[in-house]
């Protein structure tokens, strides 16, 4: 089974990188980007049956750091 | 007293803070990887190093704060046990839970290598007893990833509580309130950006950061 876990930065933390590709787009002449985040995809192959439990366990102690990151878990 | 260096696979300022520790308590510290799962005996402090555990993967210093020897490590942390966490080990020190916040890529974007003016902020703590609180020192930085970010209401209880041991004179990285080091709620435990092992004799053009090892050798004990 694939889980696909999105890990995105709160908002409200600053994102230096997000604001660099915006004004990247800017620079290349695209109108009208008001904002751009930069987050990851993180994709896991796990045995069919993980509970939802340890998926979120997964996400918590390592994938996502809670201080300043939310994560979404997609199952495919 | 007796010292601990963890190196972890990409570990880069582990040699120059065991340098700092020899030359200020007069042993040559234990060095420790990774993999092991327990400290020496008697350690009186542990150095977490500068560097790129791990080549950063995932989030600086997060797959550091996971590797077995952590478990040691935070396990002395509860005990009272000193543990000082410069640049990378700052990083992963927050990873791991022993400090809160956490280091973000620095406002600017750039890596910032460069010889910085920080403010002591609390000159009570075991690692800053041999500063006056209000000094100005310099240590050099050299991150890309050191602009600390904690919730307004965990920044104020730092501040309430005395924990923010040094502060950036001037902005550099973006850092929430110009913090450059943090200490736990017991006080054993520092986490800076700034190294002050790369500052310890005259020809690393200063020796602001020697203070900080006498400090702990005369509060932590011989």
């Amino acid at each position: 089974m694939r889980l696909r876990i999105y890990v995105t930065l709160k908002p409200g933390v600053l994102d230096p990188q997000g604001k660099a590709i915006e004004h990247a787009l800017a620079g290349l002449g695209f109108q009208g980007v008001a904002g751009a985040r930069v987050g990851k995809l993180i994709e896991l192959d796990v045995t069919d049956g993980t509970a939802d439990a340890d998926v979120e366990a997964m996400c918590r102690q390592l994938l996502a750091n809670t201080v300043i990151e939310n994560y979404r878990i997609e199952r495919a | 007293m007796k010292t601990a260096v963890i190196v972890f696979p990409g570990s880069n300022c582990d040699r120059d803070i065991a340098v700092a520790l020899e030359r200020v308590t007069g042993r040559a510290p234990a060095m420790v990887w990774h993999r092991d799962t327990d400290l020496p005996q008697d350690v009186g402090l542990v150095a977490v190093p500068g560097g790129f555990s791990y080549g950063d993967y995932l989030r600086s210093g997060a797959m550091a704060a996971r590797s077995p020897i952590m478990r040691a490590v935070a396990s002395g942390a509860e005990r009272g046990l000193p543990v000082l966490g410069v640049c990378n080990g700052f990083q992963v020190l927050t990873e791991a839970g022993l400090l809160p916040g956490a280091l973000m890529r620095n406002a600017g974007l750039n890596f910032v290598c460069r010889d910085v003016s920080l403010t002591v902020d609390n000159a009570q703590s075991a690692f800053t007893s041999r500063y006056t609180a209000g000094e100005q020192v310099v240590f050099p930085v050299a991150h890309h990833d050191g602009n600390y970010v904690a919730d307004a209401e965990t920044l104020d209880r730092l501040e309430g509580e005395g924990r923010v041991a040094f502060r950036y004179a001037e902005p550099i990285n973006g850092s929430a309130r110009d913090i450059a080091g943090v200490l736990s709620a017991r006080g054993n435990v520092l986490g800076l950006m700034p190294h002050p092992e790369r500052r310890v004799e005259p020809a690393h053009g200063g020796d602001d950061g020697r203070r900080l090892f006498e400090g702990l050798l005369e509060t932590v004990g011989a």
